[in-house]
């Protein structure tokens, strides 16, 4: 049978009532734990296991996929709308995406993140389907040395997201890198920085620092101003649906979003947030409105919500082909697979095409279904903001809370959350940016241990770094996207960028 | 009817407590790794066979098991109902991260399941046997990269335990750690190391569908149903086992132990548990009582020789 063929197959088991119901159920749940901070996809999935044993594979696993596609989804609104980011994946998201909901652009942030994600997850799930084989082996070829070239891009490329002041994105950068310090060292097993606190060995945990900074640093930084503060927030100006402007400016980004973060999640070390990271990036220098970044650019949204669904499909890449789980809800679905006795791995394709193939199939379903639960709650989704400022913030306040406890019932960690929740007002106050800091925990420990990972294999030659052409390549990009800035802006200070910038379609 | 059946339910949640103990599992991971699975396998069984009548899993993640470890010797001292699951990666752990609170502040029940370690390498590799292996790390110990999982871990020790056999100095050795999550065997896969080192499992469907070499198993004995040969047969006298145990709050009465042992032993040989095993591919290595803190002894201090000797505990 050919791939095709087994695709339609596929379909006609996730189409099977019981199924498609599994499929509802999955994505409602999803979307569910996507919104609220802390609860992720991995541990509703684990809760989820004992329940599932009774079900059949299909109807379980196509549950358990809703339930992460689902995750994606949600993780955006209240990004979007409470600039607290659900999961480290939506981080990106706030950053535009709320400067667009306070300007009364809520709905369309909403909505090209919604319709983001439904694109992606297509192109992506199709990819799957059909390409996964490849691209796996591409991702192979990808050893530590090709990773810390990918880290050297990210950082180069993000940089540029960092504000106006280049000094004041690398200050806040360094802050980030300094806390990821902390914690037991992967590569040696010994703590480093924990200062003999038990509760910091395991190191700074992103959401916590995310939450902290974005929500909390935002709380103090309104409820400082007290009622002398100008009120910003305008619920809805303007439709609460995407002009066509915003389609206009929006499909590019879904595809380049989709690009980017397909292959980067399938990547077993490459993770979500790299490829929002590169994809707001890539959005910020093609942008024919560079003044609108850091006010509430739509491709700033559409980008990055476009390659962390398009992630999750890649993560599905190596865990299907394998059996490599490259994140812990992977992990938890690895799990899943082997309770009814299946084994991912180079011979799952194989062995239990119908079970694989419904699987696909079902992504394609969840995702449809995403959008038809999504896009009708926009509208209910917005009015939100019309709750009275000091409810809306001791809202967040609680949301945000909450969340940390959930994942991490743990005092110091409540104890961490208001630290750095001080850490983002003053810095807020100062004017530093606040996201580098969060980019700089992220990719920070992923730099120094691929770094050191290579190093060691080579035994200490540094020359190994640039012998691979992946890396050659990738850091020759690198060098090009710091020094063409440097040189254009040294001979026409700026204008000649932003008239490339502007002519460039 | 109706009446009666509302009876029977609140007769029957009253008797339960009565009937069957409740309890709460501590697995001291993340969601989705062996801990976390072990418990909620274990949730599973003690159910269904109703040896206990609610059973909740707790996950507190941390440092190889050790916050989750130090919150229970302090937090659930002389709760009858409070288990923890661990296992042999704890022991390293403890060592390493230097922790304040050891298995000796625990009450150690029983080890349940484990996991041998295989040595791999990428199918197109020039070395086909563990001999070819050893002999390359004789001559050159730095020029063997090992990808295993985290450094200090299982993985860690055998490769030292390897070495020394091997008389090769364990300071010596290339070991890359990588996190958990496949990132060791994409590494091995795609050719980035010399050999690769994990619990049997994580190898298996890549072994069999002959993407990765089988080298040896760190087994006393052959694996039923896998064909390499043990270290042991290839002239190293090493038997590593990544095993995992359920341990309860100290500070409880003879009887609350003896119940909780008896517990434990009615749900491994449970037909539910066994039916796990199976499906997960782990080893039946249950061992009770005296029999195992012995053993347990055994392999701490073993592991503190080795970790001194590699250098990561001082």
């Amino acid at each position: 049978m050919s791939t095709f063929e087994f695709l339609l197959q596929g379909i006609a088991i996730a189409m099977q009532p019981m199924n498609l119901l599994y499929a509802l159920v999955g994505v409602t749940l999803g979307t569910a734990v996507g919104v609220l901070p802390g609860i992720g996809p991995a541990l509703t999935v684990a809760l989820l296991l004992p329940v599932t044993y009774r079900l059949d594979p299909a109807g379980s696993l196509i549950m358990f996929a809703g339930i992460y596609y689902g995750g994606m989804y949600g993780g955006s609104t209240t990004s979007i709308l409470l600039n607290t980011p659900g999961e480290s994946a939506s981080i990106v998201t706030a950053l535009e995406g709320n400067k667009m909901a306070r300007k009364g652009r809520g709905g369309p942030a909403l909505a090209t993140a919604a319709i983001g994600s439904f694109v992606a997850g297509l192109i992506a799930t199709i990819g799957l389907a059909f390409i996964a084989p490849f691209v796996v082996k591409v991702a192979l070829v990808f050893g530590p040395r090709e990773y810390f070239a990918l880290m050297v891009l990210a950082f180069v490329t993000v940089s540029s997201a960092f504000g106006d002041s280049t000094l004041r994105g690398l200050t806040s950068l360094f802050i980030g890198f300094a806390l990821a310090i902390v914690g037991i060292d992967q590569l040696t097993g010994q703590a480093r920085m924990s200062f003999g606190v038990p509760d910091l060995l395991d190191g700074i945990e992103v959401t916590t620092l995310a939450v902290a900074m974005f929500a909390i640093g935002e709380t103090l930084y309104i409820a400082a101003q007290g009622a002398t503060g100008p009120d910003k927030v305008e619920a809805v100006k303007g439709s609460v649906w995407m002009t066509k402007q915003d389609w206009a400016r929006s499909w590019k980004p879904w595809l380049r979003g989709t690009l980017i973060g397909f292959p980067i999640g399938a990547m077993p070390a490459g993770g979500a947030e790299i490829g929002t990271f590169l994809s707001y990036a890539t959005e910020k220098r093609l942008t024919k409105y560079p003044e609108e970044f850091g006010e509430g650019a739509i491709e700033g949204v559409a980008g990055p919500e476009a390659a962390n669904n398009a992630s999750a499909a890649g993560t599905l890449v190596p865990l299907l082909t394998l059996g490599l789980p490259t994140t812990a809800t992977a992990a938890i679905m690895l799990a899943g697979f082997q309770q009814y006795g299946l084994q991912p791995g180079p011979l799952l394709f194989a062995t239990n095409p119908q079970l694989v193939w419904g699987l696909i199939a079902s992504l394609l379903i969840a995702n449809f279904m995403l959008l038809v639960l999504n896009l009708p709650l926009v509208g209910l989704w917005v009015k939100l903001l019309t709750i009275p400022k000091p409810w809306l913030y001791a809202g967040i306040l609680l949301f945000a809370t909450l969340g940390t406890i959930g994942a991490n019932p743990s005092v110091f960690e409540l104890g961490m959350l208001l630290a750095f929740g001080l850490l983002g007002y003053i810095m807020r106050i100062l004017g530093y940016p606040i996201a580098p800091v969060v980019v700089g925990l992220i990719l920070g420990p992923l730099a120094e241990q691929q770094l050191r990972r290579a190093l060691a294999i080579s035994q200490g030659d540094p020359s190994v770094l640039f012998t691979s052409p992946i890396a050659a390549v990738l850091l020759t990009i690198a060098a090009l996207a710091l020094i063409v800035p440097l040189i254009l802006r040294a001979r026409g200070r700026g204008q000649v960028l932003s008239q490339l910038a502007a002519s460039e379609d | 009817m109706k009446q009666f059946l509302i009876a029977s339910l609140i007769a029957g949640a009253m008797a339960l407590p009565a009937a069957a103990a409740d309890y709460t599992i501590i697995a001291p991971a993340n969601p989705g790794g062996g801990w976390d699975q072990t418990a909620r396998s274990m949730q599973t069984a003690l159910q269904q066979e109703k040896i206990a009548g609610n059973v909740q899993v707790q996950n507190v993640p941390g440092a190889g098991g050790t916050i989750g470890l130090a919150q229970f010797a302090s937090q659930s001292a002389g709760n009858p109902n409070a288990l923890l699951v661990g296992g042999y990666v704890m022991v390293g752990a403890i060592l390493t991260n230097k922790s304040p609170v050891s298995l000796n502040e625990v009450e150690p029940i029983a080890r349940l399941t484990g996991e041998y370690e295989a040595i791999v390498v990428p199918a197109e590799s020039p070395l086909k046997t563990m001999g070819d292996l050893v002999d390359a790390l004789k001559k050159d110990p730095g020029s063997v990269s090992w990808a295993g999982g985290s450094a200090g871990g299982t993985d860690h020790i055998a490769v030292g335990l390897i070495a020394k056999a091997a008389g090769v100095d364990p300071t010596k050795i290339n070991y890359i750690a990588f996190s958990g999550g496949g990132e060791a065997l994409a590494a091995i896969l795609g050719n980035q190391v010399t050999a690769g080192i994990s619990g049997y499992g994580e190898f298996e469907s890549q072994v069999k569908s002959g993407t990765l070499r089988l080298l040896a198993v760190s087994s006393a004995e052959k694996i039923a149903g896998v064909e390499a040969p043990t270290l042991k047969e290839g002239g190293l006298d090493v038997v590593v086992q990544n095993w995992r145990m359920v341990a309860a709050a100290p500070g409880l009465s003879a009887e609350q132990k003896a119940a909780v042992t008896a517990d434990i032993e009615k749900m491994v040989k449970s037909a539910s548990w066994q039916e796990t095993l199976k499906t997960k591919g782990w080893q039946d290595t249950y061992l009770s009582g005296d029999a195992f803190k012995e053993q347990l002894a055994k392999d701490v201090s073993a592991t503190e020789t080795i970790l001194k000797e590699i250098g990561l505990v001082q």
